[in-house]
This record gives structure tokens, C-alpha cells and sequence, in this order.
């Protein structure tokens, strides 16, 4: 099980051949009370990049990319009730969805929970 | 994720910022301020905490001025303000405070503002004025080439200014200055606290009872950290106080109301004393009385989306059939009412209460239904 980062703060932990994605722990303090989360229909096919799932603050809303290629293949539709799970437990609980990866290649593109951490220290 | 771009200026401070560092909130540039956009208890539970306890909140970016007849006379100083808004001014009683707006030669919306004839001995002929912060240059500049020789305006840069809103607002400023309890909405006092001079409003912009509290800059802090010592006042960012507003049903500046919006389309009629309506003589007169006479095309309306998606300010608003019918000026998550709240203008056909229609989100239609404001009741103490 590895996880990887965006510079966009997703998160994908994949198992297998497939990846859970999310948000991190430092783009949901940025973010604050999460109050709506849009989450794709499961089989959508997502290439790298693309718009994947909304996250709404009480201020703004957010967009949440794609990390990898893939197919969705589940949504936490537990966030549609309790969205503040992302606040909560973003690592966990909080999770979007989960992906089938049809280009494995494209984690090796992504950060690192190191290299992350080193990412977040400078910007913040 | 979006991160929102950082625009690099210098930023002005208001008199409390080393206190907002403190208390460790998220500054953001506002209106050229640095100012708290949260705590770190954050906005939701910010919001609840105004509605339940009191909130504390620096409104000091915004502009203190006031305005004053050479002669000393109330009736020059509030017939040269009648000029320039459509508010009664003539009819203040001493300490009594009145929202208006500038209005432009076309009925357009040039700021609003709080109008209160100075009570205090000695101040015959003077009028306080609150502006936005964003606008105060503009306004300043605009009053001050319509003036009348004998009337100056006189801006208080040096002011600070905090609002205590919420059902335990006047519990904890009476307090420390008893007199407080007794004043009505809309009215004011100069009130010592320890030695501070204050000039307390029963006035705020959240729906809920409060006071606003106008000090000299040098003792904002003293002041702001005695009411943060109550167990029930928390610091209070401009995060809430947007949801808080909202929720209320009150305009913001530069998003509900602009240049582009006569106070008749907002639904500030209200605001527009009987005397001034029919006698006009201010700005935009002839449109307004015009509105008022035959309905404005467009309305500001409250609107509820009814799944759990926010409708954001830009959103357009068609009917169900998909004619395109306005746009929404203010939309987020009201914590008060626990959904997606929305205000916005729509043609006059389709305002009614309870009217269906569709915002277009992220390309959907989202069914929604236009609402009675205010979406959380006023509590105002009348």
C-alpha cells in the first residue's frame, strides 16, 4: 500500500490496482467546515487532471482533480449526509472515491508522503 | 484543489490586528485590510457560537466620519445629507440611527450606510456616518464635492469599531456599562467602560440583538479584550459574518447592491421614510419614485435550493423551462438554517414566494424555490 500527493493536495492510496482518493489533512484545514461534497457517478472514466468531485466550504467551493487516470468504481456517499467527515478524518473516514488505475505509470509523476510534507512546510 | 491566487499589496491594519495574531486567526486581505477571515474555531462554529452566545467581531476597516453644520443646526446638516440619500434625516431624533445609501443621479447604488444624529452635549449639527470599507475613499470624495458651504465632513480615521452580537450581547455590556440595556434598536449612547470613551449602538448586520461599539483606536484593544474576558463572547471572523448576514437577509455591498441596483429592486423601501418618497429630492429620485409607483422590473429575492449544493454569487437562475430569469448576488451554507441559502434578482414575474426555478450549477439545474428573507428570524430589541 502506497499513498501518493498532488500539488493540489489529493491523495490516492492505492491497493492493488486500484487507488483511494481524497483530500489532505492540510487542504481541509485550509478549507475549513466542509458543508457539501459533489462526488462523480460510479464507472466514470477520469483522465489525469480532470475535474473529479467539488468540495464546498462555508465560504467557496473547491474542485478535486483527478490524480490518475481511472475508472470510478465507488463514491462515499457517506459525505453527501456528513460532508464535515472530511474535516474529521481526511485520511480515513473522509474519503471521495475510489479508482480502478488504467495507467499505473502516472503515480511514479505524484509526490511522495515525504516529499509532500516537504511540499506543504513550503508553501505554508 | 483551487487554491485562491494571493495578490501581494501592502495591506492596511486596523487598530486590533496584533489581537486578531493572537488569537491565532487566518488573516486574508479585505477591502485593502488585513483582517480575520476565521479562529481557529472556525466559521461554522463561529456562526452557531453569535447565534446561541455573542459574537465579537473588528469592524474597524470600515469608514467613521461625521459630518457637521458650522452653524450648529441639525436641519442643515440633515438637508444637505438628504441630497445625497433618500433616507428622512430631517426626522432623527438625537442618538437615533438610520440605514441608508448614496444613491447616483440614476438610482443606482453608490454605498450604504448607518446615519445617526449625534447626541452628545455640545454636538448640535453633527451627523455620524459608517461606511464600507471598500468604499470610503469613493464616498468621501463624492459627499464632500456636494456639500453646501457650512458643512464639512470630518473623517475618523483614528476610530476603531467592534460589533457584540447575539442573545448574551446585552447581559455582557451591561456589565460593564449598565446603561446599555436599556437602549432600543436602532438608537445609541456615549457610554464610559473603565475610563474608555464609547459610543455604543443597538445596531448590528447579523439579525441577531446586539451593539455596535465605535472607540478611539488606542483603546480598541483594552476594550475588545474586557468583552473577549466573558466566558460568553468569542472572536468572530469575516467568514461568519457573512453567513450570519446572509441568513439575515441583508445586503452586501458590491455583490446584493451595486451602481446597477436602485434600493427598489433590493427591497430597501423600507429604509425610505414616507416623506422622502413622495417629496423626492435625492438622487435617482424620479426612478425610484417611479418604482415605487410601478414595480421595479427585477427583484432581490431570498432563494432555497432544495438538494444540499450552495448556489455561489453569479449563479444563473432560469425558470424550469430554462428561460434565463437572473442571477444570484449571494449564495453559500446558512449553519442557522443547516442548507444551502441564496439570494438574488429575478424579473418581477417570477418573485413570488414559492416560485420554482432552477440555478444552474457546475452546468446542472438545481431545483429551487424563491423564499421568504429573513432565512433565520430577526432578533432585534425593538
Amino acid at each position: 500500500m502506497t499513498t501518493r500527493y498532488t500539488k493540489d493536495h489529493e491523495y490516492i492510496r492505492v491497493e492493488g490496482d486500484a487507488g483511494i482518493v481524497g483530500i489532505s489533512d492540510y487542504a481541509q484545514g485550509q478549507l475549513g467546515d466542509v458543508v457539501f461534497v459533489e462526488l462523480p457517478s460510479v464507472g466514470k472514466a477520469l483522465s489525469k487532471g480532470d475535474e473529479a468531485a467539488v468540495v464546498e466550504s462555508v465560504k467557496a467551493a473547491s474542485e478535486v482533480y483527478a490524480p490518475v487516470s481511472g475508472e470510478v468504481v465507488e463514491v462515499n456517499s457517506d459525505l453527501e449526509a456528513s460532508p464535515g467527515t472530511v474535516n474529521e478524518d481526511p485520511a480515513g473516514r473522509g474519503w471521495f472515491m475510489k479508482i480502478r488505475l488504467t495507467n499505473p505509470d502516472e503515480l511514479d509523476g505524484l509526490m511522495t508522503e515525504e516529499q509532500y510534507q516537504e511540499f506543504v512546510k513550503s508553501i505554508s | 484543489m483551487a487554491e485562491p491566487a494571493h495578490i501581494n499589496e501592502p495591506l492596511l491594519q486596523t487598530p486590533l490586528h496584533a489581537e486578531h495574531v493572537a488569537l491565532g486567526a487566518r488573516m486574508v486581505p479585505f477591502a485593502g485590510y488585513d483582517m480575520p477571515v476565521q479562529y481557529p474555531m472556525g466559521i461554522l462554529t463561529e456562526h452557531n457560537w453569535t447565534r446561541e452566545h455573542a459574537g465579537l467581531f473588528d469592524v474597524s476597516h470600515m469608514g467613521q466620519a461625521f459630518l457637521v453644520a458650522e452653524d450648529k443646526s441639525h436641519e442643515t446638516v440633515a438637508r444637505a445629507l438628504e441630497a445625497l440619500i433618500p433616507a428622512d434625516v430631517l426626522n432623527l431624533k438625537p442618538n437615533q440611527q438610520r440605514y441608508s445609501q448614496l444613491l447616483s443621479d440614476d438610482g443606482g447604488i453608490l454605498d450604504d450606510l448607518m446615519v445617526t444624529r449625534v447626541g452628545a452635549p455640545g454636538h448640535e449639527g453633527w451627523l455620524y456616518l459608517v461606511v464600507n470599507a471598500s468604499m470610503k475613499e469613493a464616498d468621501y470624495a463624492h459627499i464632500e464635492a456636494r456639500l453646501p458651504k457650512g458643512v464639512a465632513l470630518k473623517r475618523k480615521d483614528d476610530l476603531g469599531l467592534m460589533a457584540l452580537q447575539g442573545p448574551s450581547a446585552e447581559a455582557v455590556l451591561a456589565k460593564l456599562a449598565p446603561e446599555t440595556a436599556a437602549l432600543p434598536f436602532m438608537m445609541s449612547a456615549d457610554v464610559q467602560i473603565d475610563g474608555i470613551w464609547c459610543h455604543v449602538s443597538r445596531s448590528g448586520y447579523t439579525g441577531e440583538d446586539g451593539f455596535e461599539i465605535s472607540c478611539h483606536g488606542k483603546d480598541a484593544p483594552t476594550l475588545w479584550n474586557k468583552l473577549l474576558a466573558d466566558p460568553e463572547v468569542k472572536a468572530i471572523g469575516l467568514g461568519a459574518r457573512d453567513s450570519l448576514r446572509l441568513e439575515a437577509g441583508l445586503c452586501l455591498y458590491g455583490h446584493d447592491i451595486d451602481t446597477t441596483t436602485s434600493p427598489i429592486e433590493a427591497g430597501l423601501i423600507w429604509s425610505i421614510q414616507k416623506r422622502r418618497r413622495e417629496e423626492g429630492g435625492f438622487p435617482g429620485a424620479e426612478r425610484v419614485q417611479h418604482e415605487i409607483r410601478d414595480g421595479a422590473a427585477r427583484v432581490r429575492v431570498g432563494i432555497r435550493p432544495e438538494g444540499r449544493a450552495p448556489a455561489r454569487e453569479g449563479t444563473v437562475i432560469t425558470t424550469p423551462d430554462g428561460r434565463e430569469v437572473g442571477i444570484v448576488t449571494s449564495g453559500g451554507f446558512g449553519p442557522t438554517v443547516n442548507g444551502p441559502v441564496a439570494m438574488g434578482y429575478v424579473a418581477k414575474d417570477v418573485s413570488a414566494i414559492g416560485t420554482d426555478l432552477h440555478l444552474i450549477v457546475r452546468g446542472k439545474p438545481l431545483p429551487a424555490k424563491v423564499a421568504a428573507m429573513p432565512f433565520a428570524p430577526h432578533r432585534y430589541k425593538r
